[in-house]
Order: C-alpha cells, then sequence, then structure tokens
C-alpha cells in the first residue's frame, strides 16, 4: 500500500446499468452494479456466461460496442494519482473515442482477454504492436529505447529469448506464449488496475497455471489493483482478495475470499457451490440448480433468481429488489434473508 | 457406482487373460502421416497415439486426462473405429467370445457401432440443424436397421424422457434448444441403441458450471440403470474426480499413469501426474499459496525428445530419463511408466478436505 487505508480507492462503480438494445427487446446485462477497488487489491468476478461480468468490465474500458450497448445510468470514478488525492474522472462522462480516454486506457487501466489471437492482429510482429502502445502512451522514447523496454518486458513475462521472440508473429508462439505476451502488452504502461477476463480459460491447465503464478507475481511487482473475471471458481479464489458473484446483470454476494466460501449467504452462491465438482473430492452428488435462466428480455421483477431459488418468498421476494446489505464487515449480500445488523 | 476399482489390471504386453473385460486395447497406434512438396511426400508422422493398451471392465468409468495434443480425443476415436489404426488390436466382449474390432469391415463394424457410441464436446456444431430431435435421435436405428416407423418413435420417446426431455421436443431443430438441452439429444442419440460402450468426449467442458452438474449426474444415472462402461475423456481434473473408477493419464501419445482414482489423486506415482494435480487451481490454497508449477510446454508430437517424452519438463529427471525409454510397469497395483516410481515420493491430492480459506 502506498496511501493511507482511507484514500487508496482507485476506482469506484457505483449503480451501473449497462443496456442492449437490439432487435429483439431490451437486455439488461448490467443492471445497478455497485463495487470498487482499492490500489494494489484484487477483485474476483464469477458468474455463469451472460451473468454481465464481461460486459461491467467492458464498461469500465468503454469498449462495450455503443451502440448497441448504452450506459443509461450510473457512474464510474477513476481516482487519478498514485496518492490517491488525485483528480477524479467519471469513465462514463468521456467520450469513448476521444483522446482523453485513450490516454488513460492502458496507461491507468489495462485488460487482458481470453484469446490472445484475436487480440493481436497477425500483420505485425509481437514487438511492433507492443512497441507502438508504449509510443503512444510514454512520448519522447527513441526508437532504441522503446525496443529496449519491449524486450525488458518479454523478459519479465518468461518469454525465452527475448531478443529474438520480439521480431516473431503472434501466430509462430503458442497459446501461452501469445498470452505471455498479451500481458506483456498490457503492462508496457505500468497500469495502476489490470482487468483479466477469462485470460487463462483457453490454455491448459499447466499453463493456466503458469500464467496464473505470472499475473499474482506481476501484480506485486508492478503494485497494480487486479480484476479477475472467470467462471471457475477455482481459479478466482487463488487470484482474489475479494469475490464478488453475479447474477443476470446483478451482483449477488460480495465477502472476502475465504469468507465467501466458507460462509456463502445468498442461494445463489450456496447452490453455485453445491453444483461445481472439485478437485477436492468429498462430493457423493452433486446438486444443480434447479430450473433454467430466464430469458434475458424478459427478466423477473424482484430478485433476478426468484424463479430458481429454494428459499424464495412469495410476495417480498418478486415485488421489489432487495437491496445490498452489508451483514458483516465486507460481507455484502442482496437478499432478503437477511436483516441490516 | 460400479465396483471395478479394486479390479487388478493384467499385464497389458500379455495376451488377454481376464475373463470379464469388456474391452481391451492393445499396444495402439495412430500416426498421422506429415506430408511436404508437390509430391505430397511423407516427411514424418505425428504420433497422437503411440503404443497404448487397456483393459476396460463392464460398468466402469475410466477417465482419461491430459493436456490438449496428449492424444486422449485420438485415443477416443480409435477405440470406435472413427480412425484407422495405424497398428494395434482392439477386442470388444460379445457374449461369451472377444470380437476384433480392429479388424471389423462393411456389415460387421455397423453391427460393432451399435454397441460401441460416442458422446461429443461440442453440443452446436455436432447436431444437424435441419434435422429435428425424432430425426437426430432416431438416425442411429434406422441405419442399423433397428426399428423404423411407429416402433423407431416409440423408442425414440423413451429415450428422450430418460434423457430429461419432453415429448413436445420431438418435433422441434436444435437451434430452439439451450446447450444443455443439446447435449441431453446428443446423449440421447447415442443411448438410444443401447450401447455397452459410451465414450465421452469433453461432454461438458462447453457448457455453462451450472449446467455441467445436470448432464454429469444425467451420465453417472444412465450409467447405473443400463451397466454403461463410460471412457470418458477430459481435461478437467475436478470432473474425472467426480465421474471416474480409474484414471489414465496421458502424455505425448502415451499412457504415463493408470491407477484407480483415489490411489492416483492421493499418491501418484509419475512426475508428470503430479505436475498436472498440482497445476489444478484449487478453492482451498486461497491467495499466495505458491505452488509447484511445471515449466515448459507440451512436446511436438513430430519431433518427439529422445527417452523419456517427458524429461525435458521432469523436474526428477536422470541422464537415464534422456536415453532410455521406461516401460509402463505395474507398481502396487498402479501402471506407471517412470524409471524412478519406486524411489520417488509425489505429492498428490490431499484426502477430502474439511474448511477452507485464506492462510
Amino acid at each position: 500500500m502506498t496511501t493511507t487505508p482511507t484514500n487508496d480507492k482507485l476506482i469506484e462503480v457505483r449503480d451501473l446499468r449497462t443496456y442492449f438494445y437490439l432487435y429483439e427487446g431490451v437486455v439488461k446485462a448490467v443492471d445497478g452494479v455497485s463495487f470498487e477497488i482499492r490500489q494494489g487489491r484484487s477483485l474476483g468476478v464469477i458468474g455463469e456466461s451472460g451473468c454481465g461480468k464481461s460486459v461491467t468490465a467492458q464498461s469500465i474500458m468503454r469498449i462495450a460496442p455503443e451502440p448497441p450497448a448504452k450506459h443509461v445510468g450510473g457512474e464510474i470514478l477513476l481516482h487519478l494519482g498514485r496518492d490517491g488525492n488525485g483528480e477524479v474522472v467519471d469513465m462514463l462522462k468521456l467520450d469513448p473515442h476521444g483522446d482523453r480516454i485513450r490516454a488513460l486506457r492502458w496507461k491507468e487501466i489495462a485488460m487482458i482477454f481470453q484469446e490472445p489471437m484475436t487480440s493481436f492482429s497477425p500483420l505485425f510482429t509481437i514487438g511492433n504492436q507492443i512497441g507502438e502502445a508504449i509510443q503512444l502512451h510514454l512520448p519522447g522514447l527513441s526508437k532504441k529505447q522503446v525496443r529496449e523496454r519491449t524486450i525488458d518486458l518479454l523478459g519479465r513475462v518468461g518469454i525465452p529469448q527475448p531478443k529474438r521472440l520480439i521480431d516473431a508473429y503472434p501466430h509462430q508462439l503458442s497459446g501461452g506464449m501469445r498470452q505471455r505476451a498479451m500481458i506483456a502488452m498490457a503492462l508496457s504502461c505500468n497500469p495502476r488496475l489490470l482487468i483479466a477476463d477469462e485470460p487463462t480459460t483457453a490454455l491448459d491447465v499447466t499453463i493456466e497455471a503458469q500464467i496464473l503464478e505470472l499475473i499474482a507475481t506481476l501484480q506485486q511487482e508492478f503494485n497494480m489493483a487486479l480484476m479477475y473475471i472467470s467462471h471457475d471458481l477455482a481459479v478466482v479464489s487463488e487470484m482474489s482478495d475479494e469475490i464478488m458473484v453475479m447474477y443476470l446483470g446483478s451482483v449477488m454476494e460480495q465477502a472476502e475470499t475465504g469468507e465467501i466460501f466458507n460462509n456463502p449467504l445468498h442461494p445463489y452462491t450456496q447452490a453455485l457451490w453445491r453444483s461445481i465438482p472439485r478437485i477436492e473430492g468429498g462430493q457423493d452428488r452433486l446438486v444443480p440448480i434447479s430450473g433454467t435462466l430466464p430469458s434475458p428480455y424478459n427478466l423477473p421483477k424482484g430478485c433476478p433468481f426468484y424463479t430458481r431459488c429454494e428459499h424464495r418468498m412469495p410476495g417480498i421476494c418478486d415485488a421489489a429488489r432487495p437491496p445490498m446489505i452489508e451483514v458483516s464487515p465486507n460481507h455484502k449480500v442482496s437478499c432478503f434473508l437477511y436483516k441490516q445488523e | 457406482m460400479s465396483v471395478q476399482t479394486s479390479v487388478q489390471m493384467n499385464d497389458p504386453a500379455q495376451p488377454m487373460t481376464s475373463a470379464t473385460s469388456l474391452l481391451e486395447i492393445k499396444n495402439l497406434r495412430k500416426w498421422f502421416p506429415v506430408q511436404r512438396g508437390f509430391f505430397k511426400r511423407t516427411v514424418g508422422y505425428v504420433k497422437a497415439v503411440d503404443g497404448v493398451s487397456l483393459v476396460i471392465q463392464p460398468g466402469e468409468t475410466l477417465g482419461v486426462v491430459g493436456e490438449s495434443g496428449s492424444g486422449k480425443t485420438t485415443l477416443g476415436r480409435c477405440v470406435l473405429r472413427l480412425y484407422e489404426l495405424t497398428d494395434g488390436e482392439i477386442w470388444l466382449r460379445d457374449g461369451e467370445r472377444m470380437l476384433p474390432v480392429h479388424e471389423l469391415e462393411g456389415k460387421e463394424l455397423r453391427a460393432f457401432r451399435r454397441n460401441a457410441q460416442m458422446i461429443f464436446q461440442d453440443p452446436y456444431s455436432s447436431l444437424n440443424p435441419r434435422m429435428n430431435v425424432l430425426e437426430t435421435v432416431g438416425e442411429p436405428l434406422l441405419v442399423n436397421n433397428v426399428a423404423k416407423g411407429k416402433e423407431l418413435e416409440d423408442r425414440v420417446t423413451e429415450v428422450i424422457l430418460q434423457v430429461g426431455l419432453r415429448v413436445e421436443h420431438l418435433r422441434r431443430f436444435p437451434h430452439s434448444f439451450s446447450g444443455g438441452q443439446r447435449q441431453r439429444i446428443g446423449i440421447a442419440r447415442a443411448l438410444v441403441v443401447r450401447p455397452k460402450l459410451v465414450v465421452a468426449d469433453e461432454p461438458v467442458s462447453a457448457l455453462d458450471v451450472s449446467i455441467q452438474a445436470q448432464i454429469l449426474n444425467l451420465l453417472k444415472d444412465l450409467q447405473a440403470e443400463y451397466r454403461l462402461t463410460y471412457i470418458f475423456i477430459t481435461h478437467a481434473m475436478s470432473v474425472v474426480r467426480y465421474m471416474a473408477d480409474r484414471i489414465a493419464v496421458m502424455y505425448a501419445g502415451k499412457l504415463v499413469e493408470v491407477a484407480d482414482k483415489e490411489s492416483l489423486l492421493t499418491h501418484p506415482r509419475h512426475p508428470y501426474t503430479e505436475a498436472l494435480l498440482a497445476a489444478v487451481p484449487r478453492t482451498t490454497s486461497g491467495r499466495n499459496v505458491k505452488r509447484v508449477v511445471s515449466v515448459g510446454e507440451v512436446p511436438d508430437l513430430a519431433n518427439l525428445p529422445s527417452g523419456c517424452v517427458f524429461h525435458p519438463r521432469c523436474k526428477y529427471a536422470v541422464e537415464r530419463c534422456k536415453v532410455e525409454e521406461p516401460e509402463l510397469r505395474e507398481l502396487d497395483g498402479q501402471l506407471v511408466k517412470c524409471h524412478l516410481a519406486e524411489q520417488l515420493t509425489l505429492r498428490g491430492i490431499g484426502p477430502s478436505p474439511n474448511g477452507a480459506g485464506k492462510g
């Protein structure tokens, strides 16, 4: 930590609403999501496909496709300056194609994606593409300095023989190496927040372990905050200080990693935990979550999990959205079963 | 659950001695030629499966695990003769005698397919979008001359209900189903001919986490009901822990370890198994736990390292491993392909945990 705990907010998301206006109807991909990430800390975001975890990340970066996406409400406050006393920018108020956001992307917030092959252009060498990012955000460096910095970065992410592979094209690298190159590019301008959207899902388990270890080490080295998105419980638990569980565009529960695994409160979190096979074993039979996902065009009026919840209370849960309440310090849950302390 | 976990494996190099086995694979090889130049000259081979021997008992689930490129899918397809074998034998029990699957042609091969079916990974690309459920699931009955007309519809209806679909789904087309439902259609199609052996190739990898449990439970229930035998191919160790009775670990086209599930997970004998288990993220380990992460990547299958295929990545490797390829041999009931298996004490996954969390 570089500052006092009260002043180390890096990003605050308040009541974010990102809707997609499609021909078939409106999809409320993110519907009232609030959270904050402090400097140097890591937040894991977990949920099934369609729960809005990727759209939340894309909204922060302002790379959600607009249209059809539209940010209909909320704010995303980015606190500038390493001491936390700098200017505060609302990312949603910026022009997504403007100079200001281009200066913030990559330099303040960088993102790595699931499939590194599609994130790189196949026409340029990786050195060329990483160098371009450095030149754009850190002007004034000579070509030679940019190249040296790129080689240094490639070495730091564990690419063997960086002096040679800087001139490789993306297709010449394996999946794991491409993901390392992607991470090098994301770190090229010392961002304060790294958003990782399922960066290891396409990789084999031994390569995944290497990449997870790399991200965790670099997070410490660069003193970055991390927002780690995945559907894999175990991966998220290894990467995060805190975990946020999302379902159909809403946050169901948020707590510290150990707490949310030992003491899950929300019926959805509990059901999810019971339905997933674990390597540790001890499960005689998995318990699938009953029912199916409701249509995204027509979500339930109250709690989004109402239709599948085993503790649902008709007349209460389907009448209004349950508020997010803090049940114990740093453990928040959005469910009518719980009362504020 | 079957009781086959305690059944001892036969020495795979020997002819069949077990009177109960359902399937025996002997020294199976599948080499894909690498062709270069204008005349498509064969310049080498990708040894996708290279000398695999296995015995599978009726009613058991054999999990086959390994990284991509380890040959597990090729093995599964060879067993069903979806690929022509380069070399080796496959024997399937047919009553009292064993059927030489590797030699079957024409009519006999089709009859064999009634006994052995496959469930595919991707429920989106493995169904024909122009065929409705009745046609899709009924097709194996039709091409195998098992049933037609009213009888076919009855049998399809029966199996559809068993996999958790409804009668009104029969006339619908694949696009109107979710991923989990499509996988149910794929399972129904495999099971409608009442096979003995089912090869399931990553059947839940393309599905969402909450749907996976439904499909895994369905596969278990169907196994109990029809005494099915599964070859369950997956890269997910947690899924194999839930499903399998025995586990076979593949690396670069070869079996490196075969053992019953609990022994393999808690006391692996091969360094690759240890590395694979160490790589699996756990919900109980929490943050900042340093894991033993194996270095390097899977070797090029057209250009394998000398000696033991795993030696370039193995932290225990000695000089002998670089020159001499170890045999797959039995050690306390586990089959292991490592020179050092007796000397090494390897770390597996502990028995079932109590409590989780950080620190």
